[in-house]
């Protein structure tokens, strides 16, 4: 009868109970140190970005340690991999701050846990800043969710400004990743601000994560010969994406947002021509003429043994944004923090920084472009 | 000129789901095993490649003999270690689809850890300009993986038609009792089916990253369920239907995509699995086998 | 120990005769009351530090997730291990749910108290509907293609929540429900359905048609033969099944925060899977017990995190060649054989060896 079943549950719970039993608040807080705590996706699908982003925070944390920390106390950074799950993230992020009793959050990376962590992080007023994560709806969880980067709408609108103002296009087509919340961000944004710039969209085309083989859209795509070809999508596939459409004989502009960030490790030599000629809009660009992101890449390159990309970089200035505003509070109370950062004016690698009303950073965006099968800075634009 | 070069496209696509969906129909006719970890030697042979082309810096046609031993070697021991037990035991078809799972998860995550999940590039094994056929531009790409996949799939059907192993093949997917009777190895069998399945998921491999020429461990899922799908319209069992079907997928999946509804391609490929396998279970080229009881 | 005929209610038939004992276990009304109140100790063994606050967010959301993830287990256990049809689609059903409680409980306009628990039944509902659409094609098929055609649907299922408007799409769901801030109360929710789930699922399987359906997993054609009306077992089972991982989606909704499509796809069906697997098929009790043990080893393992799912691929294949019922099989716990168990591990180490009591 029920009674079987009933013990059962009522073992297992117990066998269960037992661990969690043991469980008592976290190690008292305070004391010499100040913990910030960090969540990446540093195993899975995502792993790219994730260790990237981490990397960039450890070596914040390393530097500021290095200058005697914030407000006379060394700096402990805890950091969790949440694999790309949003349900690991959040597990992660309640350990963070009910275990370790951290005092900010560095984190997430990729947009959904982001929206997850910061939906936890809003109960705890505690003040979380994303370096990487671009969709809009994150910092609109709570008044204490930051960002870093810019977001995704603001790419989609940047680009299709530029393009319209700068390269004379009158014709756009685009093609995204309807299953992936940043390409699908950018490429809405495009779209709504394309005619607003004076040009059109003559094509949209949609792909699925996963998808390798894009000749039947870029042949509709072919057939309506765009000015411009925007492919708001992540390296790889812009690698596959340009490729086939070199090969189908695309001569459209090709342009992007921050996501082409790294292609060109993903295309082969013998293949490169297929992006010569592109432009994308980046957080920050490797040949600023600004010593301290020189220093920072050669900083990076000495410990990690490879070049520095955006998400590194735009994770060092997201950690330093954070332990500015606690510097700047005088103390590690969460809505004093809350309100610092509100109000900072922060220079760091990807430029002068201040937050707006949602909590978004103002800074222009920086438009590169790909010229014999290297990057190249073209200039800072402002939307 | 549009509509053609669509079909062009699907028939590109198509002959590598071919390919694979040989190595599905063989297996299944053989053993009655959805082999899920199928999709995943595609992934291994892409990986060889990948190591022995751009690590090594050997030639193509190395890297094209080394991934078929090691794909075929790898589907032989799969079957030795994972199924065999099972499939002398008699067990239930359920442990044997799981075990199936566990192998194909197995592989994706082994070789994650290995290389990592970051994509890998791969050179430009065909270069050269496009081909034209009666007015009509196909790359050469495409060009090439149609005429070896429609070369090996005649060949596949001399060598299951004309020779003695072939034979033996016929005779185990036909009754592995009755051919066991007659003297028939049938474990050797077995293990050559699914070294033929893997050695041919390994040229597969192959003229996909001609194509595509990113390399993923994940890279073996879709295209694996895909292939397992144009078997099945195809008829499970049946060469010329592997053939067919993976055609008739890739081609689907085209103008699907002209149409405007690339979010909803991967739902029209299942979508045909469902209406094949509910109106005509057998495939196109197969035959209904009623249940005795 | 007074000997009584089985009158639970649980069996159709009433006071039937010998028919209705399974395994030969009489029932007792004392025994109904006790097992309800351990199971009410066990419940407030936590939720009382969880109200005080003695037990902080992150252990009760580990705690909430072990009750989701047996709901899940005992679901798939249902339709896989006492019916024997492999089904690989299980988290689209969940997704169904999740989104479907928590666009209800956003939307309807109702106080929160009101609206989380309608959104939940609506979302098991709306999953339940699905199964009835999914099942009654697919359940026509056998085994390995029924299997696939599941994935199918599953995958159909991620694309259209993918495609829909009002999901957000990729862009994800921000699920803002209060429930989530109040722990007690979600833990009194996550706990309540877990015991209610395993509660109808025993009773279900220990009843007329629980028989029935473990008839159809032995012989199909046999027990149509004999007159069970397969096709009816099949889809019923199903959609409950699919009832169940809806309610669990939705609670997995309000728990997380936020839903993408991405996170319901064939990987998710396998790790639910795999927790059946390794518990044992047919068995509720191996269900629960590997249920949690696996929604709390990742996090004790946090360090090999890395290698998790390469071992979870390789015990799926050991467990299959080797032990392929399970940790449980097909037993369950029984309190009785327990108490038995311990009374003559006591008793030996008292008694001479040549005593001759044997175990329960």
């Amino acid at each position: 009868m029920e009674k079987r079943r009933m013990f059962s549950a009522a073992l297992a719970a117990l066998m269960v109970a037992l661990p969690l039993g043991g469980c008592s608040k976290g190690n008292g807080g305070g004391g010499d140190t100040i913990k910030i705590g960090g969540l990446a996706p540093l195993t899975g699908n995502v792993s790219v970005y994730g260790v990237a982003t981490n990397n960039g925070v450890q070596m914040a944390v390393a530097d500021a340690n290095a200058k005697g920390g914030v407000l006379g106390k060394q700096i402990q950074y805890i950091y969790y991999d949440e694999k790309g799950d949003a349900t690991e993230a959040v597990n992660a992020y309640n350990k963070l701050v009910q275990n370790d009793e951290v005092v900010g959050l560095v984190g997430d990376v990729t947009s959904v846990p982001c929206i997850a962590v910061a939906q936890e992080a809003v109960k705890d007023g505690l003040p979380m800043i994303t370096a990487t994560g671009t969709a809009a709806a994150i910092t609109a969880v709570g008044d204490n969710i930051f960002r870093a980067c810019f977001t995704d709408p603001y790419q989609g609108q940047t680009m299709a400004e530029y393009a319209a103002k700068k390269l004379g296009a009158k014709t756009a087509a685009v093609l995204y990743d309807m299953s992936d919340d940043y390409s699908s961000g950018v490429a809405e944004a495009f779209e709504k601000e394309a005619p607003n710039a004076g040009m059109t969209i003559v094509e949209k085309q949609a792909f699925q994560h996963n998808d390798v083989d894009f000749k039947s859209q870029l042949q509709q795509i072919l057939s309506k010969k765009p000015d411009v070809l925007f492919l708001p999508d992540y390296y790889q596939d812009v690698a596959l994406i340009a490729v086939q459409a070199k090969q189908m004989g695309i001569d459209a502009t090709m342009m992007g947002g921050d996501g082409w960030d790294g292609v060109l490790e993903k295309i082969d030599k013998s293949n490169i021509s297929a992006v010569n000629g592109s432009y994308f809009c980046s957080q920050y660009s490797a040949e600023s003429k600004d010593p301290a992101v020189q220093k920072f890449i050669k900083a990076y390159k000495a410990k990690y043994k490879s070049d520095p990309n955006m998400f590194a970089v735009l994770g060092y200035d997201a950690t330093n944004i954070l332990l500015e505003s606690i510097k700047k509070a005088g103390t590690t109370d969460s809505a004093k923090v809350v309100d610092a950062m509100k109000n900072i004016k922060f220079t760091g690698l990807t430029g002068e920084i201040t937050f707006d009303k949602d909590r978004n950073p103002v800074k222009s965006a920086v438009i590169m472009s790909i010229k014999d099968g290297a990057y190249k800075f073209v200039e800072y634009y402002e939307k | 000129m549009n509509f053609l070069s669509q079909i062009v496209n699907g028939l590109g696509i198509g002959s590598i789901y071919a390919l694979v969906a040989l190595g599905y129909s063989m297996v299944y006719g053989i053993v009655q095993l959805i082999n899920f970890a199928h999709g995943d030697i595609i992934m291994v042979g892409a990986y060889v490649t990948y190591l022995v082309l751009v690590v090594g810096g050997a030639p193509l046609w190395l890297a094209v003999i080394a991934s078929i031993a090691f794909c075929a070697l790898a589907g032989v021991l799969i079957e030795r270690l994972a199924y065999q037990r099972l499939l002398h035991k008699g067990a239930p078809r359920i442990s044997l689809l799981i075990t199936a799972i566990g192998v194909s998860i197995f592989l994706e995550n082994l070789f994650q850890l290995l290389f990592t999940s970051s994509a890998k590039s791969m050179p430009n094994l065909f270069p050269g300009s496009p081909v034209s056929l009666g007015g009509l531009k196909i790359s050469r790409v495409t060009a090439i993986t149609l005429a070896t996949s429609i070369t090996l799939m005649i060949l596949l059907q001399l060598l299951v038609n004309k020779t003695k192993m072939g034979k033996a093949m016929r005779a185990t997917s036909e009754d592995t009792g009755a051919a066991k009777l007659m003297g028939i190895g049938t474990d050797r069998v077995v293990a050559f089916t699914f070294a033929i399945g893997s050695g041919l998921a390994a040229v597969g491999a192959i003229l996909y990253c001609s194509a595509y020429p990113l390399i993923n461990p994940y890279m073996g899922n879709l295209l694996g369920l895909k292939a397992f799908v144009a078997a099945v319209l195809g008829g499970i069992g049946s060469i010329p239907g592997a053939m067919f079907g993976g055609f008739l997928i890739g081609i689907a999946e085209s103008l699907t995509k002209a149409a405007g509804g690339s979010q909803i391609t991967d739902a029209v490929v299942f979508g045909i699995l469902i209406l094949i396998l509910l109106f005509r279970p057998e495939g196109l080229f197969g035959h209904n086998v009623p249940e005795k009881v | 120990m007074k000997n009584r005929m089985s009158t639970s209610h649980d069996s159709p038939e009433g006071q039937g005769g010998k028919a209705d004992r399974i395994q030969g276990q009489t029932v007792q009304w004392p025994q109904w009351i006790r097992n309800f109140l351990l199971v009410l100790l066990l419940y407030a063994v936590f939720e009382i530090p969880i109200a005080n606050k003695d037990i902080n967010r992150y252990y009760s959301g580990i705690l909430i997730m072990i009750c989701i993830n047996i709901i899940l287990t005992v679901s798939l256990n249902l339709v896989s291990g006492f019916l024997g049809q492999l089904v690989l689609g299980h988290a689209g059903f969940m997704s169904v749910g999740a989104y479907t409680a928590a666009l209800f409980s956003m939307n309807s306009g109702l106080p929160e108290n009101a609206a989380f628990p309608l959104g939940l039944l609506a979302g098991g509902l709306v999953a339940a509907l699905f199964g009835v659409i999914i099942g009654i094609p697919a359940l026509r098929l056998h085994g390995d293609y029924l299997a696939i055609i599941t994935l199918g649907f599953g995958e159909i299922i991620r694309v259209l929540i993918l495609a829909m408007p009002f999901t957000g799409g990729a862009r994800g769901l921000t699920v803002k429900t209060m429930i989530s801030r109040h722990p007690d109360a979600f833990f009194s929710w996550s706990f309540g359905l877990a015991a209610l789930t395993v509660f109808t699922a025993y009773t279900f399987i220990h009843s007329r048609h629980g028989r029935a359906v473990i008839a159809i997993r032995e012989d199909e054609i046999a027990a149509e033969a004999s007159g069970i009306n397969t096709t009816y077992y099949k889809l019923i089972t199903f959609v409950f099944s699919a009832f169940l991982a809806g309610i669990a989606g939705g609670l997995y909704a309000s728990h997380v925060g936020a839903l993408t499509p991405v996170k319901f796809d064939f990987n998710y069906s396998t790790e639910i899977l795999v927790m059946v697997v390794l518990g044992g098929m047919a068995s509720i009790t191996g269900s629960i017990i590997s249920a949690s043990v696996l929604t709390i080893l990742p996090e004790l393992l946090r360090d090999f995190s890395a290698y998790r799912m390469l071992v979870y691929s390789i015990i799926l294949i050991i467990v299959m060649l080797f032990r392929p019922s399970g940790l449980m099989g097909e037993r369950e716990f029984s309190m009785n054989r327990f108490v038995g168990f311990l009374r003559t591990f006591f008793s030996r180490s008292r008694r001479k060896p040549d005593s001759s009591r044997g175990d329960a």
